[in-house]
C-alpha cells in the first residue's frame, strides 16, 4: 500500500507546487495583496463587531467589569419592555410615511427632470445638493426651522397667511411626520440620480414608437418608462425599507425620541439601552435587539426578493 | 521576461503590506481621546525639584473644562495647572474638554476615553462603585489631613457599602429657582422680591409670558434625564419621595406615582395648557435651558444653585440678568430642598503612579480651595485674574464653619453679584436639605423624562396612568441586580 501511495503523494506534491506557481503567475499573489487591506479593514470594523454582538447578546456587560453569561435573558428583557412594541410601531409608522412621502417624490422628480430640455445638469445638482450637506448640520438646521414658537422659520411663514404656530417637534402627532419630511429632503437627491441614470437606459426608440402609436406622456411613463425601471424600483424600495428600519440620526438629533417616546425608533431604543443610562449597564440588551433587527431585515429581504423575483427580472 | 511582472507584483505586495501596517498604526494612534494640550507656561519647579527626582514622571489628563469654554476660563485653568506643576514637577497635566451628560459619559466609560480625573454627579457614585467602574482611592484619600472633616452625608456619595472612598465630593448645591431679573423688571415685577410660593411662580410666569411675547415665563428641563431630575426636585419641595425603603426588610420600593409628583405634573400642565406660560420649547436639557436663560428667553426655571459659573463660562450670561432664590417649599413637614453635587473620580484605565498623581490633582484643584486659606486664595486669585466667577452660591462639602471660613478667605476676591443671590444664600441654610433618591437614580430620572414630556406636549395626558406605568418600570430597574 505504501509503495503505491508514495508516487501518488509525490505526484500530488508536484501538482500542488505547480498549482501554487500557477496561482502566483496568474496574479493570485497580487490579488491577495489587494484583498488584504480590505480583509483587514472589514474584519476589524465590520465582522469583528458582528461576532462581538453575538457574544454580548448573551452576556451582561458594562464593557469595564468582567461580563457574565445570562443566556437568552437579554432577548427576554427586550421583548418584555413596553418600549419595544412602541419603538417597532414607530419604526413601521416612519417606514410607511417615508414610503408615501419619500418614495414617489424622487421618481416623479427624476421623470420630470429627464423630460426637461434645458438646465438638466443644474436641476440634477440642485436635487443632489441636500445629500452634500453633512447630515448633522442638515438636521440641526431643520431643528431651527421647526422651532415651535411663532418666531420659528416655518411658523413665521405660516403666520404670514394666518396659520399656526405649530409645535412641529413638540407635538406627538406632528413629530414623526416632521422627522420624515427632513429625512426625505436629506436623502431624495441620491435616489433621483439613480432614477435619472436608469431613465437614460430606456431605449429612445421605444418612446418614438409609443409616440407614433399616439401615446400620451402619462401612457409613455406607464407603458415604457416604469416597466424598464422595475428592477431599479424594487432595489431602491428594499434599500429604502432597510434604511427606514435603521433610522437613527434624524430622530436622535431632532427629538431624542420624544416627545414622550413618540419618535423612539428601534435603533434609538438600541442606543438608549447602550447609552441611556450613565452607568452603561445594558449593552447586552442593545446587542440582543440589534441582532433581532438584523435577523428581521435579513428574513424580510429574502422574502421580498423571493416574492418579487419574477417581477424584478422582467423588463 | 516573466520575472519582471512577478518582481513588480512582489513590490506591489510589499508596498501594500507597508500601507496596511501604516494604516493599522495610524488607526491605533487615533484611538486616543482628542486632547487639548495645556501648557504650563509659568511652571517653575523650585523647592520640589528634589522631590521630582524621587518620583517617576507621570502624565494625567483632567476633565476640568466644558466644551465651548471661553478663553478666559482656559487661561484660568492653565494658571492653576501652572501652580500645580510647580508643586508637583514630576506630573504633567493635560486638560481635555469634558462635560458629564448621561449618554456621553456612558460612551466614554465603555470606550475607555474618560480623562484620568473626571467628575460625576452624586447620583452616579454608588452605581459606578458597585459596578467596579471607578478606582478605589481610599488609602490615598485617607492619607490627606482633612479626610475626617468631610460632611459624612456628602462623603457617603463616593463611598461603597464598607465605607471605602472611591470618589471625592468637591461641590454641593441645593436646587433653586433661577430667574431673570431684567425680564422681571420688563414685566413690571420686582426683581428683589422673587416668588416665594408655587402660586406666585405661576402668577409671575403668566405675567412675564403675557407682557413679553416670545419669552417663556417658566420653563423646565425634559430630556437627558433632566426632566426626571427636576420633577423630583418639585416633588421633594412639595414633600414627596420617589423611593421608600422598608426599615425591616431593607426592600426598596419605587414611589414615583406619589401624590406630590402628581401634583407637580398637574402644576406644570396648568402652566403649559391653561396659562400658556411655558413658551414653545419643551425639550430642554441642562445645557440648552442655561443657554436660553442666558439669552433672555426664559423668566424662571428650577436647577442647581451653582449654575452661574457655567452660564458665564459657556453662555455669555449678563450678570445683571441673573437672580436666584430658594425653591418654594410646601407646608408639608417632609418638604425640603433637593440637594446634589459632584464627585471627582479616577479612571480605572490608569497606572498606580497616575492614580497617585490623580489624587494629588483632586487634592490641589478641588479640595484645597475649600479647606485651606492658601488654596482658597490661590484659586480665587486665578479665577478673578481671568474674569471667572468667584463666590458662586454653593453648600458645604465639609462643615458649615469651614464653609463660612472659606468664604471669609476669598471675601476680597468675590466678583459675582452677591446681592442678586441673597434671596437664596440668606435662606438656604435654614431650609431642610435632602439627598437625591439613592437607588438607580439616573435610571429613575430617565424613566420620568417621557412623563414630563407627555404633560408638556399632550393636553390630554393621563398623569395617573403615566406615573403608574413609570412606577412599574422603575421598580423593575430597582429589582434588577447590578452586573
Amino acid at each position: 500500500m505504501s509503495s503505491r501511495a508514495e508516487p501518488v503523494t509525490a505526484a500530488s506534491g508536484v501538482h500542488k507546487r505547480r498549482g501554487l506557481l500557477t496561482w502566483v503567475s496568474r496574479d493570485g499573489l497580487s490579488t491577495f495583496a489587494f484583498l488584504l487591506p480590505l480583509l483587514l479593514i472589514f474584519g476589524t470594523f465590520s465582522w469583528f463587531p458582528i461576532v462581538r454582538s453575538f457574544v454580548m447578546s448573551v452576556q451582561h456587560t458594562n464593557l469595564v467589569s468582567p461580563p457574565t453569561w445570562v443566556g437568552l435573558d437579554n432577548f427576554a428583557t427586550v421583548l418584555s419592555d413596553p418600549l419595544f412594541g412602541k419603538s417597532v410601531a414607530n419604526t413601521i409608522y416612519f417606514a410607511l410615511l417615508a414610503l408615501i412621502i419619500g418614495y414617489p417624490i424622487p421618481l416623479a422628480l427624476a421623470v420630470i427632470m429627464s423630460e426637461t430640455r434645458r438646465f438638466k445638469g443644474l436641476y440634477s445638482a440642485l436635487a443632489y445638493l441636500p445629500v452634500v450637506v453633512p447630515p448633522v448640520v442638515a438636521v440641526l438646521l431643520w431643528k431651527v426651522f421647526y422651532k415651535g414658537g411663532p418666531n420659528g422659520a416655518f411658523n413665521s411663514i405660516l403666520g404670514n397667511v394666518g396659520l399656526g404656530p405649530i409645535q412641529w417637534l413638540g407635538d406627538a402627532a406632528m413629530a414623526m411626520p416632521a422627522v420624515v419630511v427632513e429625512a426625505t429632503w436629506a436623502a431624495f437627491g441620491g435616489t433621483v440620480i439613480i432614477y435619472l441614470a436608469a431613465l437614460l437606459s430606456v431605449p429612445p426608440e421605444l418612446y418614438d414608437a409609443a409616440e407614433v402609436d399616439g401615446a400620451s406622456i402619462l401612457q409613455k411613463i406607464r407603458y415604457v418608462t416604469l416597466p424598464h425601471m422595475r428592477g431599479i424600483l424594487f432595489i431602491t424600495l428594499i434599500l429604502q425599507l432597510i434604511a427606514t428600519a435603521q433610522i437613527f440620526t434624524e430622530p436622535f438629533l431632532l427629538t431624542e425620541g420624544g416627545p414622550a417616546n413618540a419618535t423612539t425608533t428601534v435603533l434609538l431604543l438600541i442606543y438608549q439601552y447602550g447609552f441611556g443610562s450613565s452607568l452603561g449597564g445594558h449593552f447586552g440588551e442593545a446587542a440582543a435587539l440589534s441582532l433581532m433587527l438584523a435577523a428581521f431585515l435579513g428574513v424580510f429581504t429574502a422574502v421580498y426578493f423571493w416574492l418579487t423575483r419574477s417581477w424584478s427580472t422582467e423588463s | 521576461m516573466t520575472v519582471k511582472p512577478i518582481r513588480a507584483k512582489a513590490l506591489t505586495m510589499a508596498a501594500l503590506a507597508m500601507f496596511a501596517v501604516s494604516a493599522c498604526s495610524s488607526s491605533s494612534a487615533t484611538t486616543a481621546p482628542a486632547t487639548t494640550p495645556t501648557t504650563a507656561p509659568n511652571a517653575t519647579p523650585v523647592a520640589s525639584a528634589a522631590a521630582a527626582d524621587t518620583h517617576k514622571a507621570t502624565t494625567i489628563t483632567v476633565g476640568a473644562l466644558r466644551p465651548g469654554a471661553t478663553q478666559e476660563a482656559v487661561d484660568a485653568l492653565n494658571s492653576q495647572i501652572s501652580q500645580f506643576t510647580a508643586k508637583y514637577p514630576w506630573i504633567t497635566v493635560t486638560s481635555v474638554e469634558y462635560n458629564w451628560t448621561a449618554p456621553t459619559f456612558a460612551a466614554q466609560l465603555a470606550g475607555g476615553t474618560l480623562p484620568t480625573v473626571f467628575n460625576i454627579p452624586f447620583t452616579d457614585g454608588k452605581g459606578l462603585i458597585a459596578q467596579h467602574q471607578i478606582v478605589n482611592i481610599d488609602a490615598r484619600v485617607r492619607a490627606l489631613p482633612y479626610v475626617t472633616k468631610f460632611n459624612p452625608n456628602v462623603l457617603v456619595n463616593g463611598q461603597d457599602t464598607d465605607g471605602k472612598i472611591f470618589a471625592v465630593p468637591y461641590s454641593a448645591y441645593g436646587n433653586a429657582l433661577t430667574y431673570n431679573r431684567t425680564l422681571f423688571t420688563q414685566a413690571g415685577l420686582d426683581p428683589d422680591k422673587p416668588p416665594t410660593t408655587w402660586d406666585e411662580v405661576k402668577a409671575d410666569a403668566k405675567i412675564i409670558a403675557t407682557k413679553i411675547p416670545g419669552v417663556a415665563g417658566f420653563a423646565t428641563m425634559a430630556t437627558q434625564n433632566t426632566g426626571g431630575w427636576q420633577i423630583t426636585d418639585m416633588t421633594y419641595a412639595l414633600g414627596g419621595r420617589m423611593e421608600a425603603v422598608d426599615a425591616k426588610t431593607g426592600k426598596v420600593s419605587a414611589t414615583v406615582n406619589n401624590a406630590q409628583t402628581k401634583a407637580a405634573l398637574a402644576y406644570l400642565h396648568g402652566l403649559r395648557w391653561d396659562d400658556n406660560s411655558m413658551g414653545a420649547t419643551f425639550d430642554y436639557n441642562w445645557g440648552t435651558i442655561n443657554a436660553d436663560f442666558a439669552a433672555g428667553q426664559i423668566g424662571m426655571f428650577t436647577g442647581g444653585s451653582d449654575l452661574y459659573t457655567a452660564m458665564v463660562q459657556n453662555n455669555a450670561l449678563k450678570p445683571a440678568d441673573y437672580g436666584v432664590t430658594i425653591i418654594p417649599l410646601a407646608t408639608d413637614p417632609n418638604a425640603g430642598v433637593l440637594g446634589g453635587g459632584n464627585l471627582a473620580a479616577v479612571s480605572v484605565l490608569t497606572t498606580e503612579d497616575q492614580r497617585d498623581a490623580a489624587v494629588d490633582w483632586i487634592d490641589f484643584y478641588y479640595i484645597e480651595r475649600l479647606i485651606t486659606q492658601d488654596g482658597a486664595v490661590a484659586d480665587a486669585q486665578a479665577l478673578k485674574a481671568n474674569n471667572q466667577p468667584v463666590g458662586v452660591p454653593s453648600l458645604p462639602v465639609f462643615d458649615k464653619a469651614t464653609y463660612d471660613q472659606s468664604q471669609l478667605w476669598i471675601k476680597d476676591y468675590i466678583n459675582v453679584p452677591t446681592a442678586q443671590m441673597a434671596p437664596f444664600t440668606s435662606k438656604i441654610f435654614s431650609e431642610p436639605l435632602f439627598v437625591e433618591p439613592l437607588y438607580n437614580t439616573q435610571d429613575l430620572y430617565a424613566t420620568l423624562d417621557p412623563v414630563v414630556q407627555a404633560v408638556l406636549t399632550d393636553k390630554n395626558a393621563d398623569i395617573n396612568a403615566l406615573l403608574d406605568a413609570a412606577n412599574v418600570k422603575v421598580q423593575k430597574i430597582i429589582d434588577t441586580p447590578a452586573s
